[in-house]
């Protein structure tokens, strides 16, 4: 763990981290046994940030989000939530430890996520599968719970639904309540795992819509890993390019969709324009 | 040899009068072995990998020996450890102790038939680890395997006559009682296989009924 506290050493020391921001990624990397799938990121996403992640199957933005939703665990590299390592904390003496699931809840906290294939608790309501969580790991009454869920379902269009079962909706529908449900828990950080990647053509747009309004209407941080680029070229203040687990571009989405630098941006640009 | 009518109507209350004895024991077995099948289940998956083998081990072991020869080490060799049931409990302890095993690996099943993305979402929710459980995980690992543990109700009632080796007065051996005392087997053995109809038909109708009831709760309703 030497290396580790000398990269938290560095982080503070370097300051490179301007007080807003939220989440970064110090040489983060990732092996699945032999393969590595991403070999060194560094990244930092600013408070209200909205940022979209694009690039080819296997290039490894789907693997950045579920490290930092604590679903996979960096092989090396810290990754840190408002200045704290997540996947490390600091005992009393100052030393740098492996994250005990104490830790990682507390920080989970900050985070919310929407899957690509919703993940929506089948033996339950709509309206319960919005409240259980603030209920039971944010403590609120059943009231205010409810209230909360009544409220955001409506703002996505499924204030009728309340009594539904997850079988009885389109796909257009289990996902718009899959982001009810993450938002209703005030995240710092919403993550979007290509939110719209299973759903039938026509079912997509909804969900998009109330993407956009989200990200119009809170200041909550977003990372989107999408193959929507017209939708990311709506909603993202920032558009990062990945291949082949490095990041090969980024910027805005003028610059990127516009002016692609690097000619694997340009090459899989191609494929999108082709339509 | 043909059928006795007079004989069999006038053996029938003794024979049927065990009925108690084999309703206690096989449901007395059944709790004991849901509950500790359960159990069993989740050492299995104990993170502490000693923890978990040794219940592999256990599991593999009780499951590969005889119901009978199990009954016969804790009824007749155990008391020369020092530890001695009465023949009910030693019944009662040894065909639930054996068939958690069997409802352990039935739970295992349900448990691994629940989509990984159960427990992601559950994750990105912040639940705790027994939140997880009790609120997302077994509400739907259960329900998909009522019937097979359903199954094992109707297979306890069936292995209760194993209990007569050790005195337990279920009904064959009240029925070989009889016959040995009368020297006329068929009634009184025919007697028993009609009993056991009468228990196990109405638990399989029940054992249905609660499937039905449980995918109803879990919203399958087509409307």
């Amino acid at each position: 763990m030497g290396a580790l506290e000398k990269d938290l050493i560095m982080i503070r020391n370097s300051k490179r981290q301007p007080a807003e921001t939220l989440v970064s990624y110090e040489n983060v990397t990732k092996k699945f046994g032999e393969t590595e799938v991403l070999k060194g990121i560094n990244l930092e996403i600013k408070r209200g940030e909205k940022v979209a992640l694009i690039g080819p199957s296997g290039s490894g933005k789907t693997t950045i989000i579920r490290m930092l939703m604590t679903l996979e665990k960096p092989t090396s590299g810290i990754i840190t939530i408002g200045g704290e390592p997540l996947w490390h904390k600091k005992t009393a003496s100052g030393k740098l430890v492996q994250a005990d699931e104490k830790h990682l809840r507390k920080m989970r906290s900050d985070i919310g996520m929407v899957f690509q294939h919703f993940n929506l608790f089948p033996h339950m309501t709509i309206l319960r599968n919005v409240t259980e969580a603030p209920i039971h790991v944010l403590g609120l009454s059943k009231e205010e719970a409810h209230a909360r869920a009544v409220d955001m379902l409506t703002k996505v269009g499924l204030g009728d639904k309340l009594d539904a079962y997850p079988s009885q909706l389109s796909g257009g529908q289990k996902q718009r309540v899959a982001i009810a449900r993450a938002v209703v828990m005030h995240p710092k950080v919403m993550l979007f795992d290509e939110p719209t990647s299973a759903l039938d053509p026509e079912l997509v747009g909804e969900v998009l819509q109330v993407i956009k309004d989200l990200a119009k209407k809170t200041d909550m941080a977003m990372i989107l890993v999408t193959h929507e680029m017209d939708f990311a070229r709506d909603v993202a203040d920032r558009v990062v390019f990945l291949h082949d687990g490095q990041i090969e571009e980024q910027g805005t989405p003028q610059e990127l969709f516009e002016n692609p630098k690097s000619e694997r941006l340009q090459a899989f640009l191609k494929r999108f324009l082709k339509r | 040899m043909t059928w006795d009518w007079n004989f069999a109507i006038q053996i029938f209350p003794e024979i049927a009068s065990a009925i108690w004895v084999v309703i206690g024991i096989t449901f007395g077995a059944y709790i004991f072995s849901l509950i500790f099948g359960l159990v069993l289940t989740f050492l299995r998956r104990s993170s502490f990998k000693p923890l978990s083998m040794l219940t592999y081990g256990f599991i593999e072991f009780i499951r590969s020996t005889p119901p009978l020869v199990q009954l016969f080490f804790v009824f007749f060799a155990l008391p020369s450890l020092g530890i001695s049931f009465d023949k009910y409990t030693a019944g009662i302890l040894t065909l639930g102790i054996h068939y958690s095993t069997y409802l352990s690996e039935v739970y295992r099943s349900g448990i691994e038939s629940v989509p990984k993305g159960q427990w992601e979402a559950a994750k990105a929710m912040n639940f705790t680890k027994t939140q997880t459980w009790i609120n997302i995980i077994l509400p739907q690992a259960i329900p998909p395997v009522i019937p097979m543990l359903g199954n094992y109700l109707l297979v306890l009632f069936k292995e209760t006559p194993i209990l007569m080796a050790i005195g337990v007065g279920e009904f064959l051996q009240k029925a070989q009682l009889i016959g040995a005392e009368h020297f006329k087997y068929l009634e009184p053995i025919t007697i028993v296989g009609i009993l056991f109809l009468l228990l196990s038909y109405p638990s399989a109708i029940f054992i249905n009924k609660l499937e039905q009831r449980s995918k109803l709760t879990f919203g399958e309703r087509k409307h």
